[in-house]
């Protein structure tokens, strides 16, 4: 298992899983989204071919408010 | 008021695309989402700003904002608020830009907590990385002439100045400044941002000649939001309705309006 950190919260999910599926892992399924991993803005075409590590720092977003 | 001041040939132009408001609002701080909608209608706003943020997956706040922000019909401006470097924020731009399928972008990149300053060297960074991309910049920047340069120099279509700091509603502080701006910067549209607080503030920023108002927490915390947002959009007509006028120039001296010749009561000897 590997240990990553999603919105700043710890999380196990499968070796050799990719960002799409620690989305779903994650609840985020369906939502409007958007993430970076590691800081670094990931696209949505991008979300299967990226493979997470371990100690990975994922951000996911949702809209709110602004001024 | 609208027509009186451009007879429908007076409209906002940022980057290519014209507006008939001069008015940005934001969507924050509201007491409910229903305030909101309702202030944004009043204030016949075209644009208006928002963000992302961390949510935890089981609300569902963020799609049912997003749906009622989508109801409102206004052209979208995501902020990256909060980003501290011009990486954070290239990275949040890229993520707005996706999430809510425009090229717009309000740059805010800030350097100091204590007043939400702009990071100057970092913005300038970030502008010039995210125009590079194909962004349409806006960003949220300090009254600094030299900055605003810069920023023009990296391909900024328009500047947005802080009249005070964010949330602050202490109006145009620094007067000087923004006038100053405002006469070397001709070239391309000055947008106030941040730190208005009543509308008169507003209005005096567009009788000096900056081509709109950015705004929230002046509406959203008002007591009653959806007339204060009425109560900017007209200022805001009436104060470019002044400055497209002509301001009468200033004097020292008093100088009656009413004809001194005919006086009556006035005899030559009188004094």
């Amino acid at each position: 298992m590997l240990n990553i950190s999603v919105n700043n919260n710890a999380l196990l999910i499968e070796e050799h899983s990719n960002l799409q599926q620690l989305i779903s892992v994650a609840g985020f399924s369906e939502q409007i989204i958007a993430v970076a991993v590691n800081g670094e803005f990931v696209p949505k075409t991008q979300y299967s071919n990226t493979i997470l590590s371990a100690d990975d720092q994922i951000d996911i977003v949702k809209p709110i408010g602004g001024g | 008021m609208q027509d009186l001041a451009n007879n429908n040939a007076d409209l906002l132009t940022l980057y290519d695309e014209t507006f008939n408001s001069r008015f940005l609002l934001g969507t924050a701080l509201y007491r409910s989402p229903s305030e909101m909608c309702e202030a944004i209608k009043a204030s016949e706003s075209e644009f208006i700003t928002l963000s992302l943020r961390r949510q935890n997956p089981q609300q569902n706040k963020g799609d049912s904002f997003w749906q009622m922000i989508k109801e409102t019909g206004c052209k979208l401006l995501p902020n990256t608020a909060g980003c501290k470097s011009a990486k954070e924020a290239i990275n949040l731009a890229e993520m707005s830009r996706e999430l809510f399928d425009t090229p717009w972008i309000k740059l805010e990149v800030i350097g100091d907590d204590y007043n939400l300053q702009p990071d100057p060297f970092e913005l300038v960074i970030a502008a010039k990385e995210l125009i590079s991309r194909g962004f349409k910049v806006l960003p949220y920047c300090t009254d600094d002439l030299v900055l605003c340069l810069r920023l023009r120099d990296v391909g900024c279509q328009a500047l947005m100045p802080w009249g005070a700091p964010i949330g602050t509603g202490q109006g145009l502080l620094n007067k000087y400044h923004l006038q100053s701006l405002r006469e070397r910067i001709t070239d391309i549209p000055l947008i106030i941002d941040a730190g208005l607080g009543c509308p008169s503030q507003a209005a005096a920023a567009l009788e000096m000649g900056y081509d709109a108002v950015l705004l929230n927490t002046a509406v959203a915390k008002a007591d009653n939001p959806v007339l204060m947002a009425r109560a900017f959009s007209l200022a805001i007509s009436a104060g470019r309705a002044g400055y497209l006028a002509g301001l009468m120039q200033r004097r020292q001296t008093a100088a009656p309006s009413t004809p001194i010749l005919g006086q009556p009561f006035w005899h030559q000897n009188s004094l």
